[in-house]
């Protein structure tokens, strides 16, 4: 993966970022703590994905009633959004245009997605009633199947993209 | 409780037998009958810690969670907890039977009489009723009745008739026809004699299975188990010709004629030539109706409609399994022969699913007691008539495949009292069968009924004088609640405030108790709200007497429907039962007040209408009740926008029904009145059973995708059902998972466990079995065209509420397109032109448009939210039968009526006209007509009808002084009436509600009704049938 480090990374690193950079030879930006802590918090997410994962084949093997399922399920899905939302405005302070262009999409799609949730009183996605219909379990299974694999790319990504950042400054 | 570890065989003996000995001893509480119930059960309940009873239902095995899922569990656990019950001990039931079985089954069949009169002696038996002793019927009263003989023409009489009964006592005890028939079980309740007397009878049986049962498990003695440890019964045949499928009365198709002819010869296991391993030779014997292979060009034929009620296809099956196979009304399939693989099911764009009917009231319908209900060890499928037995001890499950023992009490026929038949035995020749269940189905001892009205008092409501009628139609049914000596009831009344009625026994009036705190609902005493209402039932008579006049001068508007239902719900939830819901405007008071929605112009885009609910207040408070076992049925009787999308959660997803009465006013609607005063007949009276559950199973390949219907899904093939009544129906959507290339058979078995309202725990279960094909074509020709439109029908209600009505409608037309054109460029050699269809799907376009027209889909400013949503909950929640017939009705011209072709039941002729096509050139002025939609009967008079018809049906010197709302036909003495009235109670006597008629001249409102549902004719936003062909053929040959 090639990583463009254009001038407006540059051109933070000196702004933003000039009271980290301490060391001479590895250089501590705001990009590379935004790198960082992305690859902290995308640690996190991927334990939310598997944990949805899971969540999910419990309800298709019937191990679990779907409106306890629903309860533990629906707390998590702001915070994951959130978690997600976050980096995203990082990186954009960061500049890190191209990381940012990544994220996008899941960031758009969690919108769209939290925006057509069914009626809800509080927060969440998922609704016991429908839960368990074979279209909606399999989309379920499947979303958290997609994220899984996107935020593991996106873990050595940013893995890649900190270091990057390190030994180029 | 891993119930797949349990080895069937005695491994497990020390731990089975010390739960046995409680369990037998408060099942033998349970089973016991009605009448000492409250009394042994509450002593099964001390015996026991709610935690203990073991396990409950059909269980799926695989899982341990889910077997232990305790949903509605004991009301110490939060709910939360209750659904998985984690700590319980729960156990399959006692299979330990066969590790006995090495010393008894020395014994050779003739020794089995003898057992009978062993056992008695070998167990103290509070009734005698077992011996061949004085009171004891002879041994062939034994046999229910069976033809032992081989004799193939046993009726049984209906033991419904009740007086007859008590001389009976000994006959019936050994028969064990409990019948579904609602009659039967209201005349249980009616005569209070007649209950002792069968349940009586019944008790001394299940006491002898119980006390048999317990002490074979707890003792050694064991060899006196086998004779009685299952019997079934009720193998009486309605009285009607074979050939009477064709006149289909729907009283006497309550069981399918199976096993009625079973040949009696002693071929050992004829049920092999069943199994999948013979088919081949059957398959290619089939028989198809020489029609069901032509090929139909719709645009030239145009008149497909059959004049005699469309019949269901019959599966293509061996005729010695069809013979056994479910009755269509119960359980059908969309497509009787299932396709091999998910690539052939979507290419022929057919929708594969099932529609159920499983708590109809059946007129006959056995029961089988038991202690051992025998069920395959891996998928806990009951056994049906479709397994195989490899050979006298084996059978081979035809879901999973799996090969179990047959248990030792299975080998004993009681029918023809023959040992090493378990073939023959009830369970393996009834593809609808109920059993008894013993207590290992229980999660706590069974619930009384428990029945809780609530009513809005508000102004608006008691301007629409509906107490009046509803109180009057409760005391009137009062007596015929179906229950026990157990049966509790309660009164909420509510405007902006909650009013409970304390019915404490030795009060001399109820005691009303406000409760102004809506905010934070409490109940204001924990005592005496839910009453026994045989104690009380003065005081409840008192009650419904003068609730209409407590209220007439209130001037409180407002309504607080959601605390009020809050409060009823921590009212029932000890107990769980049915709570009754009487609502008149928008609830705008506390939690779940709603704001209204309906926009008027807006009624003619199919965009932008309120289908989905705008809070989910309702659907958490169901969910909750659902937890807690209570059901809540709603009656809106509303004259503005009620929002019956969101209310109409509160009883979806508690498996409640919906009644809807649009602009009910006792004095300017009496049509409305007595609409109401018959449903709620119907509803008071009907069958109930409480805390059901039901599962789905299917051969291993095919897996359930959606289900429709009032429910909670609980897990992937499991509905919770806190209430289950007769009148309710199910569709499932299923899919083709693996593929099925190595079978021939698949089989689809519902289990429904409800507890009746005799306090019996019960599983009715349904097996129904189709052939496999690996050829479109096949797919095509097995198509049941009424069950893929009333699927189509559910399917598109969830389009509808999920994406938007036009999609919906799209979506209908779409797949009427796209089966069309996959079966001619699949199917069809030759490219003729015309719309090419196969003969199973003649009807479909027709009915794909019926649906476009029906309130539910249609558009046009003349629909209603509120109705458009009833509607929808109607195709949700009706059986097949009456959906179709609420989309597509049936015309008859009635002013000619003859006795050529008619039906002769019991003594009475009664004439059967054709029915005609829905166009109105069909109709004539000098004619009458009868449409009958299911639940509206509509007699059309043309202008220039005989004045014969006048006078000697209606009564009338001309057309002119019909009168305006005319809903009786007058009796008169003419042949002409006498008819005319055979044949509307005739079409009345088929369902279990009561259709209202009505008379409609030119000038009667109700017109527009009536030509609405001309379904062939053009209206203004809609396509006539040929324009719709058109259309298709358009689609199709693009």
């Amino acid at each position: 993966m090639v990583l463009p480090r254009g001038p407006c990374a540059a051109f933070l690193r000196c702004n933003a970022a000039a009271p980290c950079s301490s060391s001479p030879a590895m250089a501590f930006t705001f990009a590379a703590f935004c790198y960082m802590l992305a690859l902290l918090l995308t640690a996190a997410l991927i334990f939310f994905a598997i944990w949805h994962i899971i969540a999910f084949d419990e309800l298709k093997t019937d191990y679990k009633n779907p409106i306890d399922q629903c309860n533990t399920l629906n707390p998590l899905v702001l915070p994951e959004y959130l978690i997600h939302a976050f980096f995203c405005v990082m990186f954009l302070c960061a500049a890190e245009w191209l990381t940012l262009g990544l994220n996008m999409p899941l960031l758009a799609y969690h919108i769209w997605r939290y925006m057509s949730r069914p009626v809800m009183s509080g927060p969440g996605l998922y609704d016991p009633t429908t839960i368990m219909n074979a279209d909606i379990l399999a989309y379920c299974q499947k979303e958290g199947w997609c994220k899984l694999a996107f935020y593991l790319l996106a873990f050595f990504y940013y893995l890649y993209g900190m270091i990057y950042v390190l030994v180029s400054s | 409780m891993s119930q797949p570890g349990i080895p069937a065989s005695g491994g497990s003996l020390t731990g089975p037998q010390a739960q046995n000995g409680a369990a037998s001893a408060s099942g033998s509480s349970y089973t016991n009958g009605p009448i000492q119930n409250a009394l042994l059960s509450a002593q099964g309940y001390n015996s026991q810690l709610p935690g203990s009873y073991s396990h409950l239902l059909p269980a799926k095995t695989l899982n341990p969670v889910s077997g232990q899922s305790n949903y509605g569990g004991s009301q110490t656990v939060t709910p939360l907890n209750n659904y998985q019950g984690p700590g319980q001990t729960l156990h399959r039931p006692p299979v330990a039977s066969n590790a006995v079985t090495p010393s008894l089954h020395s014994g050779p069949v003739p020794r089995m009489p003898q057992h009978a009169s062993q056992n008695p002696a070998a167990t103290p038996m509070p009734s005698g009723g077992f011996h061949p002793g004085a009171n004891v019927p002879p041994p062939l009263n034994w046999q229910y009745n069976y033809p032992s003989t081989g004799s193939q023409t046993n009726h049984y009489p209906r033991v419904s008739t009740g007086p007859t009964m008590s001389g009976n006592t000994n006959l019936t005890s050994h028969q064990y026809v409990s019948s579904g028939d609602p009659s039967l079980q209201n005349n249980f309740i009616k005569s209070g004699i007649t209950p002792s007397t069968n349940n009586g009878s019944m008790m001394v049986h299940n006491r002898y299975d119980e006390i048999e049962g317990g002490g074979f498990l707890a003792t050694p003695q064991l060899t006196d188990k086998n004779p009685t440890m299952s019997r079934s019964v009720g193998y009486s045949y309605p009285s009607l010709p074979p050939g009477y499928q064709n006149t289909q009365p729907p009283s006497t198709t309550g069981m399918p004629p199976s096993s009625l002819s079973y040949p009696s010869g002693p071929q050992a296991f004829t049920q092999n030539s069943l199994g999948a391993n013979h088919l081949t030779a059957s398959m290619s014997g089939l028989s198809l109706h020489p029609d069901g292979l032509r090929v139909i060009n719709l645009l030239h034929e145009r008149n497909m409609l059959p004049s005699t009620p469309l019949q269901p296809p019959v599966p293509n099956l061996h005729e010695d399994i069809q013979r056994l196979n479910c009755n269509p009304e119960l359980f059908r399939c969309t497509l009787t022969s299932i396709p091999q693989t998910q690539a052939l099911l979507n290419k022929a764009k057919l929708p594969l699913g099932l529609l159920l009917h499983p708590f109809k009231d059946l007129m006959q319908l056995p029961v089988v007691t038991s202690s051992t209900i025998v069920r395959c060890r891996s998928c806990r499928t009951y056994i049906n008539p479709f397994v195989s037995f490899l050979d006298q001890r084996r059978w081979k499950c035809n879901l999973c495949y799996q090969v179990n023992d047959v248990p030792e009490e299975f080998m004993y026929n009681p029918l023809t009292r023959a040992y090493g038949e378990p073939h023959r035995r009830p369970e393996v020749q009834n593809a609808t069968i109920e059993f008894m269940a013993p207590s290992e189905y229980m999660l706590r001892p069974p619930q009384p009924p428990v029945y809780l009205f609530v009513f809005d008092v508000s102004h608006n409501a008691i301007e629409t004088g509906y107490l009046n009628s509803v109180c009057q139609s409760l005391l009137d049914n009062l007596d015929l609640l179906p229950g026990n000596t157990r049966t509790k009831i309660g009164f909420i009344t509510f405007d902006s405030t909650i009013h409970f009625y304390s019915l404490q026994e030795g009060l001399s009036q109820p005691q009303m108790l406000i409760v102004s705190d809506i905010e934070d609902i409490f109940i204001p005493m924990p005592e005496n709200l839910l009453v026994n209402l045989n104690e009380s039932k003065e005081l409840v008579q008192d009650l419904l007497k003068t609730l209409p006049q407590m209220f007439a001068k209130t001037l409180e508007t407002q309504s607080a429907l959601g605390p009020a239902l809050q409060a009823a719900f921590k009212l029932m939830s000890p107990t769980g039962g049915r709570m009754s819901v009487f609502q008149t405007q928008l609830p705008n008071l506390g939690v779940g007040a709603l704001k209204p929605r309906e926009e008027p112009n807006q009624r003619s885009s199919a965009k932008e209408i309120h289908l989905t609910p705008s809070t989910d207040f309702y659907k958490k408070l169901a969910l909750d009740c659902s937890g807690q076992q209570v059901a809540v049925d709603l009656f809106l009787l509303s004259g503005q926008y009620s929002d019956l999308a969101s209310l109409g959660c509160i009883s979806r997803y508690s498996a409640g029904s919906v009644y809807y009465y649009p602009s009910y006013h006792h004095q300017h609607n009496p049509v409305q009145v007595q609409k109401l005063q018959k449903e709620l007949h119907r509803y008071l009276t009907r069958k109930i059973g409480f805390e059901a559950v039901m599962r789905i199973r299917c051969t291993k390949g095919l897996s359930i995708h959606t289900f429709h219907g009032n429910f909670f899904v609980r897990s992937t093939d499991l509905l919770s059902l806190p209430n289950v009544n007769p009148d309710a129906g199910y569709a499932v959507q299923m899919s083709v998972e693996e593929s099925l290339t190595d079978t021939q058979l698949v089989s689809f078995q519902s289990a429904l466990l409800y507890t009746s309202s005799k306090g019996e725990r019960r599983i009715r279960v349904h097996t129904l079995c189709l052939p496999v094909v690996s050829n479109l074509n096949e797919v095509f020709l097995g198509a049941d065209v009424q069950a893929i439109s009333g699927l189509l029908a559910n399917m598109a209600v969830d389009r509808s509420v999920t994406a938007s009505l036009s999609d919906a409608r799209d979506a209908l037309v779409n797949a009427v397109i796209d089966s069309l054109s996959a079966y001619r460029s699949s199917v069809l050699s030759s490219h003729q032109p015309g719309l090419m269809v196969p003969f199973s799907l003649r009807l479909f376009p027709l009915f794909v448009l019926a649906l476009l027209k029906q309130k539910s889909f249609q558009t046009g400013t003349n629909a209603r939210l509120d109705e458009r949503i009833f509607a929808m909950c109607q195709v949700k929640n009706q059986p097949l039968v009456y959906l179709m017939l609420t989309t597509h009705p049936n015309l008859y011209r009635v002013d000619n009526l003859s006795d050529e072709g008619a039906l002769n039941i019991n003594d009475r002729t009664i004439p059967q006209p054709p029915i005609l096509q829905l166009s109105v050139e069909k109709l004539s002025r000098d004619g009458a007509f009868l449409m009958d939609a299911g639940s509206v009967l509509m007699l059309w008079i043309g202008k220039n009808c005989g004045q014969n018809f006048l006078s000697q049906v209606l009564g009338v010197q001309s057309y002119a002084s019909i009168p305006q709302t005319m809903t009786d036909l007058p009796d008169l003495d003419t042949p002409e009436s006498a008819r005319t009235i055979a044949f509307i109670s005739w079409l009345r006597e088929q369902r279990p509600f009561f259709p209202i008629l009505y008379i409609i001249r030119d000038e009667s409102p109700m017109k527009a009704n009536f030509l609405q549902n001309m379904v062939e004719d053009r209206t203004e936003s809609a396509f006539s049938y040929y324009e719709f062909l058109l259309h298709i053929q358009q689609q199709v040959n693009k």
